[in-house]
């Protein structure tokens, strides 16, 4: 990596000040993705602005039934807060099907959010590519692209982002809570990230000089019927080909309402509530869930060697709505099968 | 005992632990980038961003500039510093002897500084200007050549070849006609490589994971046009080698360059992505395969041809053929090797390099033989085994192979299938059962060990073999304690120096054999001075006796009446504190030089086909898998293997090796591919996130069986080799029960769930 000098702060109005300031600079929490990309030489700063002092590092109830959770809040401790595990027993999920136990630890939840895609490409400063080098190319188009996007991309970029629990939080309709210069705002998970577009070098929609303090979850939790169904190449410390959140609010034998969230498929979260609109008033039947799983891939496009994805995030769609249906949420710990 | 020390049966030893067991759990086992040295200074290698063409320029100002920097070697600093040399080491090129780039992610120049984060620092800074010209990284790729292995690789001398395979083909009632393909693979051994070089006047000290310590010192001797006995290589313990470390590299030279510029010692760790571009991998192959039989499953006619990816400048053959063409009693076979250059680093040996891929095929296809003719795929390899390998009608020194299929699918349950494709079912999980033969060739290979006795009952045993994890310091101790009648716990080994007296490669699973008949002989040395002092003594208790009717045990001389002389007083005759002796091993039908060539660091490893009688080891390996029917995710709960390899030291070590086999061989089957893209012949995945390897959940029941075999004809230790035995079929056995579980075949690796989707 390169060399870079490092500030410790103290509040996060110094955070602030520091981000704003030159030279360019990064914050670092967990660390668990950011030194990665220093080590790959994809992430060059000349400064490092260390948070894990900040007072953010707990989970609180909001008031409004809800929990905040502070963005230094570790990806272990917030699956394994019981109030996490029984109110959103999806998010839980979610954070415990992802990275392996030592990156979880070490990881903060507002890390979580800003981790960056894990494209082959995007790795390799030897190649082109649009993220890093905005304008020169993206070879993962017509190159190897087993792991990127069926949804929403772009002829500039085809990146995935790679949460799991951010897949959980975009279907429970977290708010994202930032501090900027200009003061505090709210940023619903829905807006957090961006597609790429002309612009796959910006991720997200939080400003250069803001940094995220909490993350809201509203009072509805889905604590009975949900799942994180995930799919991968291995049963940990892989990334998901392609993740399911689904969350079914039940009224006797009808849905209420419907939550759907994929991971893997696209450069953000991927909701769809056109498709989850579908089966407000439904009984949860097979066909109801082929039918939402068809509205969500309706535009999906593969890229030679990720067409396959878009069959596999059918039959997962399915598979995690009827897991969510019948309370049999994917179990993230007992991998045996019988 | 337990699970992990199984009870040995007849000709088995026992489950002693790891003589190193607590140092290696603890962190106190020193790797050879480990040693501490003062004053080192850190190397960090520069790589190519292309992989063909010329570099017209290289920019170090900005990498000189950095604080910390000493030193930069790159083009036109090798003067008077030989090329490596193929075969010894795994690539002829030299990477920094001219500007040609041959391969990506080639080696360019090695950044030295005061610390290792300055020389990363400083390497970044490094830009080179290239020429480039577009690169041919695939079997498909324009600008490839197609050669025969046939007289331009080591192997094969022959294309293996028996009776008249075209016309027995025609003839035949049922024919069967596949190809099979491959992907390139590459090892991650959990060590880095690296080198740390000092230089002591005249002298050289390399301390560097290595398989083959003699033959890094006569390598590196050769390079700097020094004697060998100048040359000290170093490597106490390697963590993980599986054929990376086996040859040597062009790195040793040039870091052992920078250290004598700078005069301090030089530590270069390699990078794990830089590893897959500086170190040799598994080459990919495609493979086709004939087999024609009668309607009862007999195979009157085999074919086996191979294409192997290689690079431009050496010839590396995997040439399987020459065990495929020998598993059964075909009638009559017919064999083939053809290499393809690329523009690609050299492939080598890589876990049993020629048999992995090679019995893939075979094994792959004897299944779909079974399938057409509506036969069990067990019932098929008994009508086709065999007591003599069809090329040359040699008898076997042992071969158990449907023993093996007889246990494992007993301990499997294989009578519960139905062999009807998918119409096994759990739950949403479809289950298949598959499987397939192990085989690899017991190698042997010169070796020399001294052993030392002292009269309180201590040995050592100093032998300069590797200890990669396989268990080799273990037993080699397991054999001096039980020539010389002592409990293992007195037993010291030494081992990982050139200081010590000669051992061959860790390689080809030779080493057990090789080294335990060393120590075995320089033990029977032993014993034969203490038993002679013992019967020529004027009135002690084994006075006037015949020497051959003597033996030790329990710290004491004994004769079969019962008469016994304890050591102390043994050793009290001689006058001797201790009693030494240095053993050389030979094995039958060795070169007269072959202990010249082992201190040379020259490999002179046989077995397998060659000579008199045909040895190899065997075993069958039983896959269970389990596909999701809806989301497709493919697993493994249960994987069965049953081996006989003649005589097993140790049954915890051995398990563990075999254990550790047929986990690699799943993760083969499922896991691993080094993704190579076609435009720039650039390795795509160059880190663990990205190359795939099961974790602990991905793997759930394994079983190991060890059928008792005496085989007093391999080799005096009476011991094959299984380092390699146990990811021999495993490939095969998941891909038949995979198509168990589905119906679909598929004839390329890995299989994921995108082969089972729309």
């Amino acid at each position: 990596m390169n060399r870079f000098s490092y500030v410790r702060v103290a509040s996060v109005a110094e955070a602030v000040r520091e981000i704003a300031s030159a030279p360019p600079a990064r914050f670092i929490a967990g660390g668990t993705n950011l030194v990665d990309l220093m080590k790959y030489n994809v992430e060059r700063p000349e400064r490092v602005i260390d948070i894990t002092r900040l007072p953010l590092t707990a989970i609180e109830e909001t008031g409004e039934g809800g929990l905040r959770i502070g963005a230094l809040v570790t990806n272990t401790e917030a699956a394994y807060d019981p109030r996490i595990e029984s109110r959103y027993p999806l998010l839980s999920s979610a954070i415990l099907a992802g990275a392996s136990p030592q990156l979880r630890n070490a990881a903060s939840v507002g890390g979580n959010l800003l981790q960056r895609t894990r494209c082959y490409y995007f790795y390799d400063v030897a190649t082109l590519c649009n993220k890093r080098e905005p304008g020169s190319g993206c070879p993962a188009i017509d190159g190897i692209n087993r792991i990127h996007a069926i949804l929403g991309a772009s002829p500039h970029c085809i990146a995935t982002h790679p949460s799991d629990m951010c897949v959980a939080l975009a279907a429970l309709e977290a708010v994202v809570r930032v501090t900027g210069p200009q003061g505090e705002r709210n940023i619903p998970f829905q807006d957090f990230h961006r597609l790429p577009g002309g612009m796959p070098e910006i991720d997200t929609n939080l400003a250069r000089d803001e940094i995220i303090t909490y993350i809201d979850l509203p009072s509805k939790g889905f604590a009975q019927n949900y799942t994180y169904l995930k799919l991968r190449d291995r049963l940990s410390y892989a990334f998901a080909l392609v993740s399911v959140a689904a969350a079914l609010e039940m009224d006797g034998e009808q849905i209420k309402e419907a939550r759907l969230a994929l991971g893997g498929v696209a450069h953000k979260p991927w909701r769809d509530i056109a498709a989850e609109a579908l089966l407000r008033g439904r009984e949860p039947s097979a066909k109801n869930f082929a039918a939402v799983a068809s509205k969500v891939l309706a535009d999906a496009k593969g890229y030679g060697s990720n067409d396959f994805k878009i069959d596999l995030a059918r039959r997962a769609i399915v598979r995690a709505l009827s897991q969510a249906a019948a309370r049999t949420p994917q179990s993230q710990t007992d991998k045996r099968i019988t | 005992m337990s699970t992990a020390a199984p009870q040995p049966k007849a000709n088995q030893g026992q489950p002693e632990p790891r003589i190193d067991a607590r140092l290696k759990v603890t962190g106190g086992a020193r790797y050879a980038a480990d040693i501490p040295l003062s004053n080192l200074a850190y190397g960090v290698l520069v790589t190519s961003d292309i992989a063909r063409g010329q570099v017209r320029s290289i920019d170090f100002e900005a990498a000189k500039a950095t604080p910390g920097v000493l030193d930069i070697v790159s083009y036109g600093d090798m003067t008077g510093i030989e090329k490596p040399q193929f075969g010894s080491a795994y690539t002829s090129l030299g990477p920094l002897h001219d500007r040609t780039i041959w391969h990506d992610g080639q080696i360019m120049a090695l950044v030295v500084a005061d610390t290792f984060e300055a020389a990363q620092d400083a390497a970044r800074k490094v830009k080179a200007e290239y020429e480039e010209q577009h690169p041919s990284g695939h079997f498909g790729s324009a600008g490839t050549e197609t050669i025969p292995a046939k007289g331009h690789a080591q192997r094969p001398k022959e294309n293996p070849s028996a009776g008249d395979f075209d016309g027995a083909f025609q003839s035949a009632p049922v024919k069967l006609e596949a190809e099979y393909r491959t992907p390139t693979q590459t090892h991650n051994p959990i060590e880095l490589f690296s080198t740390t070089a000092y230089w002591t006047g005249k002298q050289l000290t390399i301390c560097e994971p290595t398989q083959s310590l003699y033959g890094l010192r006569g390598e590196i001797a050769r390079q700097f046009r020094m004697d060998p006995a100048d040359v000290r290589v170093i490597a106490p313990y390697v963590g993980g080698g599986f054929g990376s470390k086996g040859p040597s590299t062009p790195r040793t030279a040039i870091v052992a360059l920078a250290a004598r510029r700078l005069n301090r010692p030089v530590r270069c760790v390699v990078s794990r992505e830089q590893a897959y571009t500086t170190m040799p991998y598994r080459a990919p192959t495609r493979q086709r395969i004939r087999i024609g039989a009668t309607p009862d499953g007999k195979i009157t006619a085999f074919s086996h041809e191979g294409w192997e990816l290689t690079s431009r400048i050496d010839n590396y053959a995997v040439a399987g053929t020459e065990t495929t063409t020998r598993l059964y009693g075909y009638g009559s076979v017919a064999s083939d090797v053809q290499l393809v250059k690329a523009d690609r680093q050299t492939p080598a040996y890589m876990r049993s390099p020629p048999e992995v891929p090679y019995v893939f095929a075979v094994e792959s296809a004897l299944d779909e033989l079974a399938y057409k003719l509506g036969m069990d795929p067990v019932e098929l390899r008994r009508v086709n085994d065999t007591d003599r390998e069809p090329i040359h009608g040699k008898p076997f020194t042992s071969r158990h192979l449907m023993a093996c299929y007889d246990q494992a699918a007993q301990a499997f349950n294989w009578s519960a299938r139905n062999p009807k494709p998918g119409s096994m079912r759990h739950g949403d999980w479809l289950i298949g059962m598959g499987c397939a033969t192990a085989v690899y060739p017991t190698h042997i290979a010169p070796a020399t060990a001294r052993v030392r006795l002292r009269a309180d009952g201590d040995v050592l045993v100093q032998s300069a073999s590797q200890e990669l994890g396989t268990g080799i310091r273990t037993v080699a101790g397991q054999m001096a304690a039980e020539q010389l009648g002592v409990s293992f716990d007195k037993v010291k080994v030494e081992m990982g120096d050139t200081e010590l007296p000669p051992a061959p490669v860790s390689g080809g699973s030779n080493s057990t054999a090789s080294v335990c008949s060393a120590v075995l002989k320089a033990c029977q040395q032993i014993q034969e001075r203490l038993f002679r002092a013992a019967v020529a003594s004027n009135n002690g208790p084994l006075a006037g006796r015949n020497p051959a009717d003597l033996a030790i045990r329990n710290g004491a001389l004994v004769a079969k009446d019962g008469a016994a002389q304890k050591l102390p007083d043994v050793f009290a005759l001689l006058g001797a504190g201790a009693v030494e002796e240095y053993a050389e091993f030979i094995p039958d039908g060795g070169p007269h030089d072959a202990v010249q060539k082992l201190y040379q660091g020259k490999l002179t490893m046989t077995g397998g086909p060659e000579g008199k009688k045909a040895k190899y080891a065997y075993g069958a390996e039983f896959v269970e898998v389990r596909i999701n029917s809806r989301t497709r995710e493919i697993r493994i709960p249960r994987l069965v293997g049953a081996f006989a390899a003649g005589r097993i030291m140790n049954t915890r070590t051995a398990r563990s090796q075999l254990m550790g086999g047929l986990i690699w061989g799943m993760s083969a089957a499922l896991f691993e591919a080094t993704e190579i893209d076609e435009r720039t012949a650039r390795t795509i995945n160059r880190d663990l996130q990205d190359y795939f390897v099961p974790v602990n959940a991905d793997v759930q029941q394994v079983e190991v069986i060890l059928l008792t075999e005496v085989d007093h004809e391999v080799n005096p230790a009476g011991v094959k080799g299984i380092g390699e035995l146990g990811n021999v079929g495993t490939n095969a056995a998941v891909a038949n029960a995979v198509f168990h579980a589905t119906g679909k075949r598929l004839r390329q690796l890995p299989i994921r769930l995108e082969h089972f989707v729309a």
